[in-house]
């Protein structure tokens, strides 16, 4: 298995149109600059600058793929993308790095937790949250070769060990099967909801798992089917609740008259404990084995109604 | 060019009605414009898609009229299309759009166009292309980071194929610019973060030609260091309209059809316009 720094400098070797860029972050692109030569451009801590140079050499024909820590790329630079890129419509590459509780340590000025939000709100903007290297390795092509601009949470090293049939655009990947309850996650929190699984399968409840791996284009007619059929749908992710998954399954279902009990599963108007990776998890309750917690809890309580609606969840009504 | 020029200021006051437009800033870089088209421009009209064209992108894109109604006089589009200035049926409004031909990149948000002009001439230097990039910058405008970010990127990627003119006209909306954030001297800032900076009147076709004849050419290139050129261009804002000259309350106009008469009567010399509308507008 390739890595993805090999193969986007396969990818750059074999299409001269590939640039690729970084505001001074290094981090997932170190071994290019003596690969690409002058096709690496370092603008320096500049983000804003590095959104508009790359919508110019994206006009020249280019197929500029940027790289700066999700935060600043997405807040700092967030007009330049909206309006260099977005209103024109330009093939940019967005790459975030550490997104999420992947930010660790760092403190909320580095907690991309509204990224989400704010890429999928621009018009033909593609969100792709893989859940590992090997994901967003296979699927780096297919997103050069899209005429559309991207934005891409970079991933955890972490393996997540999962067996994939798809890499295309748009498409979801049903993980593991199960009629209780559906697990729709994205990046690496896929990890925790496969534990999540094994521990509910011992209390005799089957839960489903979906990766979800585009926010945008939405999987809708791979998710609903799955979703419409489980008694409860979770939205698990490292995300403000406002604007991510746990909004794009609801717009879904909404949109296609849907009813499904949602349990939303994400930060709610607030950052998170910064810290080292598995304390940030355990702290903020995101462990496999608190999900499976929070999902036993549920079914304790509130014994599931197919009645019930989105909007009651979400307001927790009822 | 001087004939030109009036035209190109006559589309300006016209546009100025039925909802109007930003006439101050349109009128100061009107002859930056005519004369950058006549006479600097490696660009044609059936050349806007040509590889090897000169680029000028209008950063301070609310003087978009100034340069609708050069490119209608040259031949990009017809000018009766002028008279679709903010009409939904065409894409001719207050800021720039692409669908117009001749116009290379929209603009609107202020400090944008000087870092998309970056990645145009670092593409051009990949291919070793001698084609350049014309960036026009409000001086109101040099208040965003954004400008200064690029001034240091373009200095340090040795971009000698862009070349920043600033519409120095001494306003931003609503007040001069010494008077907010003050930008002199300015000649000295842009050398200090590693441009040439050549300095001239705005109005006046002959010293515009001494500073263009400034530019690093092919063979001054190859020996002098590379750096990025600005031109700052002193100008007036309302140039050519005494009645609304370099007045903070002449920023964005809606005129009535008589005053539109009155100022065309104002700018070839006659009376000057009785104005009466309240034109103060903050957008």
């Amino acid at each position: 298995m390739k890595t993805y720094e090999e193969v986007l400098q396969d990818c750059a070797l074999a299409d001269d149109r590939i640039v690729v860029m970084t505001a001074e972050n290094r981090a997932a692109i170190r071994t290019l600059p003596p690969q690409l030569g002058e096709r690496f451009i370092d603008v320096g801590i500049a983000e804003q600058t590095m959104i508009g140079a790359a919508a110019g050499l994206a006009l020249r024909g280019r197929i500029p793929i940027v790289h700066a820590l999700a935060t600043f790329l997405t807040l700092r630079a967030f007009e330049f993308i909206r309006d260099d890129v977005g209103i024109a419509g330009l093939p940019v590459k967005l790459v975030g790095g550490v997104p999420g509780f992947l930010s660790d340590g760092n403190g909320p000025t580095h907690q991309a937790i509204e990224d989400i939000s704010l890429m999928r709100g621009i018009p033909n903007m593609q969100v792709f949250a893989p859940a590992d290297m090997d994901d967003l390795a296979s699927t780096l092509p297919t997103i050069l070769n899209s005429p559309h601009p991207c934005y891409i949470r970079y991933p955890a090293s972490t393996p997540t060990q999962v067996e994939r049939t798809v890499y295309d655009i748009g498409r979801s990947e049903h993980v593991a099967n199960g009629n209780d309850v559906t697990i729709l996650t994205y990046g690496f929190l896929l990890r925790e909801a496969l534990v999540a699984k094994r521990i509910l399968e011992q209390h005799s409840i089957s839960a489903g798992v979906i990766d979800v791996r585009w926010l945008k284009p939405f999987d809708w007619e791979g998710i609903l089917p799955l979703v419409r059929h489980s008694g409860l749908a979770v939205t698990f992710e490292d995300h403000f609740l406002t604007g991510g998954l746990f909004s794009i399954l609801s717009e879904a279902l909404v949109r296609n008259e849907l009813s499904v009990p949602v349990l939303p599963i994400a930060l709610e108007e607030r950052w998170f404990k910064p810290g080292l990776l598995p304390d940030v998890l355990a702290f903020e309750g995101f462990t496999g084995a608190h999900l499976a917690e929070r999902i036993r809890a549920r079914f304790d309580k509130r014994p599931l109604s197919p009645k019930r609606t989105v909007h009651q969840e979400a307001v927790g009504i009822g | 060019m001087n004939d030109l020029a009036l035209r190109v200021r006559e589309h300006i006051i016209r546009m100025a009605t039925d909802g109007g437009c930003f006439i101050g800033a349109s009128l100061s870089c009107a002859d930056l414009l005519v004369y950058l088209y006549s006479e600097v421009l490696n660009v044609s009209p059936d050349r806007v898609h040509d590889p090897d064209r000169d680029y000028l992108l209008l950063s301070k894109g609310h003087d978009v009229p100034a340069l609708y109604g050069t490119l209608a006089e040259l031949g990009y589009f017809p000018k009766d299309r002028l008279k679709n200035h903010l009409r939904t049926n065409d894409s001719i409004y207050w800021h720039p759009n692409r669908a117009v031909p001749g116009v290379e990149f929209h603009s609107g948000s202020l400090g944008h166009l000087l870092s998309v002009g970056i990645g145009i001439a670092m593409d051009l230097k990949l291919r070793k292309a001698s084609n350049r990039v014309f960036v026009l910058l409000g001086d109101g405008e040099l208040n965003e980071g954004s400008v200064w970010e690029g001034m240091l990127t373009a200095a340090a990627y040795k971009l000698d194929n862009m070349i920043a003119i600033v519409d120095r006209n001494e306003f931003q909306a609503n007040i001069r610019t010494e008077a907010l954030i003050p930008l002199e001297p300015l000649s000295p800032k842009f050398e200090a973060m590693g441009w040439n900076a050549v300095r001239t009147d705005g109005h006046d076709f002959e010293a515009l030609h001494r500073a263009f004849s400034e530019l690093p050419n092919e063979s001054k290139r190859s020996n002098e260091p590379k750096k990025p050129t600005v031109i700052i261009a002193d100008t007036v804002r309302g140039k050519g309209l005494p009645g609304i000259e370099r007045r903070a309350d002449r920023w964005f106009v809606n005129f009535t059809h008589d005053e539109i008469r009155m100022l065309l009567e104002e700018l070839h010399g006659n009376a000057q316009a009785r104005l009466t509308s309240d034109t103060l507008m903050v957008r």
